[in-house]
């Protein structure tokens, strides 16, 4: 067995340490490695824009699995390996010291790096990008009561990262180039929804402006726009999208198409590379288009069904996307592809509780939105999820109705 | 109506017809609170708060014999309290559950554990 290649994954994320798990509770006896490059154990990101952030969570209590995990399950994790390149004919990655090691299969679970502010001033002191504990650890330094915040971006870090800094008692200001927020996420309807509430917590934001370039000589001192104007303030963080790491992939001669190209069982074109997470796109069934999912369900999705792939179960990968965020008291819950649809049915939940169907032009569902409290959204939604799974076409009176109870659809769906 | 019995009070939670099939109910008793379930295999309790964050189970979704929770799709075994599905990983503390004349009836801890 100690011949035997082993199982290697490159990226020690969520979806990596996951994919590393599930190797093993699917029955894998040899080697496991797992290897990162941040210097700390795998860990969980979706709290450091809210619980880290607020103060509420150390960095540390984020960490996905202890120490004595890895060494029970026998999972070689190196948190310090940079990766210099994957050699596919000799089936091992070259790490930068050197030192190969070789593969029975590989998994590319690399993730999404921030994309950079390329205006003048971007790499000022006081510029920062949200992806990491470090990043984290930076930005909750900044976030002191009475500072001037300014959040480049009105997508979800955008926005959970402004409702963060206003519960620390800083001044927010987000600026968006696009007409409107979470312009790749939602329809117009929920993304005003959510802004309005921003508004009223006091966030000034401002769409269809640019940053022109940002203000400092040592230190950001402020963000001058494309309309003219200028906002002084003490920091800038950008969320602006991110890109999958796709180099090491590309530099190999794997098929990339906006992530690592993966088929719907996340293998790549090398029929022993696999990738899986936020770094690939792969060809959704239900939506019968390739996409890219950048989220936390879709990490562990993913690392659940290309684990069981690697050891040649070949299963197919269509489950309904699923994303939260939460901003202040407020949850949001997204199931489905909300972009894809043509219309939107609003369901009154609450007093400010919204769920927001999203139908195709065919009329089937495609997504839902829930926005504002969790006890009157979330099962809505997951009752959508499930309708979105059988392209279930549904009366959007019977959506709209409140007091019409959705879950019973799903019996009536089967039979 | 409360009964006691080897440090177990038994609480009357709801009427069985309170609970659709494949679903679960709030209850709270004396500050804490429960969620009811009732499955395929019968009437079942928990806690009501999710391990994992704030959030009530009852809210929640129940799936087959599972409870998953309504902020971050996590899964219980309704009637072992195990962890089945991440982001939860602390064990869901189970209740015994009796049924009787129609009603559903919680042991709960007859006084605080010191």
């Amino acid at each position: 067995m100690t011949n035997q290649p082993a199982m290697v994954i490159v990226g020690a994320g969520q979806c990596g340490a996951r994919a590393a798990h599930a190797l093993r509770e699917n029955g894998w006896k040899g080697g496991i490695t797992l290897l990162g490059n941040e210097g700390v154990a795998p860990y969980d990101r979706p709290p450091l824009s809210k619980a880290v952030l607020l103060g509420q969570k150390t960095t540390g209590e984020c960490t996905l699995y202890d120490e004595a995990f890895y060494r029970e399950q026998r999972i070689d994790l190196r948190t310090d390996a940079s990766v210099e390149r994957i050699d596919r004919a000799a089936r091992q990655v070259v790490l930068q010291s050197g030192y190969a090691i070789a593969y029975h299969r590989l998994l590319i679970a690399t993730g999404a790096a921030p994309r950079k502010l390329t205006v003048p001033g971007a790499t000022l002191a006081g510029v920062y990008y949200l992806r990491t504990v470090a990043d984290a650890g930076y930005i909750a330094e900044e976030l002191q009561p009475g500072r001037t915040i300014a959040v480049i971006g009105a997508g979800f870090i955008g926005l959970e990262i402004a409702a963060t800094a206003i519960a620390r008692g800083c001044n927010v200001v987000v600026i968006e180039a696009a007409s409107r927020a979470l312009i790749r996420a939602v329809p117009e309807i929920v993304a005003a929804h959510l802004v309005e509430r921003h508004r009223q917590m006091g966030v000034d934001i401002r769409f269809a402006v640019q940053v022109d370039h940002i203000v400092g000589r040592d230190r950001v001192t402020g963000v001058k726009l494309s309309d003219g104007g200028s906002i002084p303030c003490d920091c800038v963080i950008a969320g602006i999208g991110v890109k999958p790491r796709t180099e090491l992939a590309e530099a190999a001669g794997i098929d990339v198409a906006d992530g690592i190209a993966v088929d719907d069982t996340l293998r790549t074109n090398d029929p022993h590379v696999f990738a899986a997470g936020d770094v690939c796109s792969f060809p959704h069934r239900l939506f019968r288009r390739r996409m890219r999912l950048e989220c936390w369900k879709n990490a562990e999705d993913h690392a659940r069904i290309v684990a069981r792939n690697m050891l040649d179960r070949g299963e197919t990968y269509s489950e309904v996307p699923w994303f939260w965020s939460d901003q202040y008291d407020m949850t949001i819950q997204i199931a489905g592809m909300p972009a894809f649809s043509v219309s939107t049915v609003v369901r009154e939940t609450g007093t400010t509780s919204r769920v927001f169907f999203a139908l195709d032009r065919d009329g089937v569902l495609v997504g839902a939105s829930g926005v504002g409290n969790a006890s009157e959204i979330a099962r809505d939604v997951r009752v959508a999820q499930a309708l979105i799974a059988r392209r279930a076409c549904v009366e959007p009176a019977l959506l709209a109705d409140r007091s019409a109870k959705l879950k019973p659809l799903l019996a009536a769906e089967v039979s | 109506m409360t009964v006691e019995t080897n440090n177990l009070k038994w609480v009357v939670a709801c009427a069985t017809g309170d609970i659709d099939e494949e679903d679960v109910i709030r209850f709270d008793h004396a500050g804490a609170s429960y969620a009811v379930y009732r499955i395929d295999e019968g009437f079942f309790a928990s806690d009501g708060w999710c391990t994992h964050e704030r959030a009530h189970l009852a809210d929640g979704f129940v799936v087959n014999r599972e409870i998953e929770c309504p902020l971050h799709q996590g899964r219980f075994d309704i009637p072992t309290g195990k962890p089945k599905s991440p982001p939860v990983c602390v064990h869901l503390k189970t209740y015994p559950v009796r049924v009787e004349n129609g009603e559903v009836l919680l042991g709960v801890p007859a006084k605080d554990p010191s």
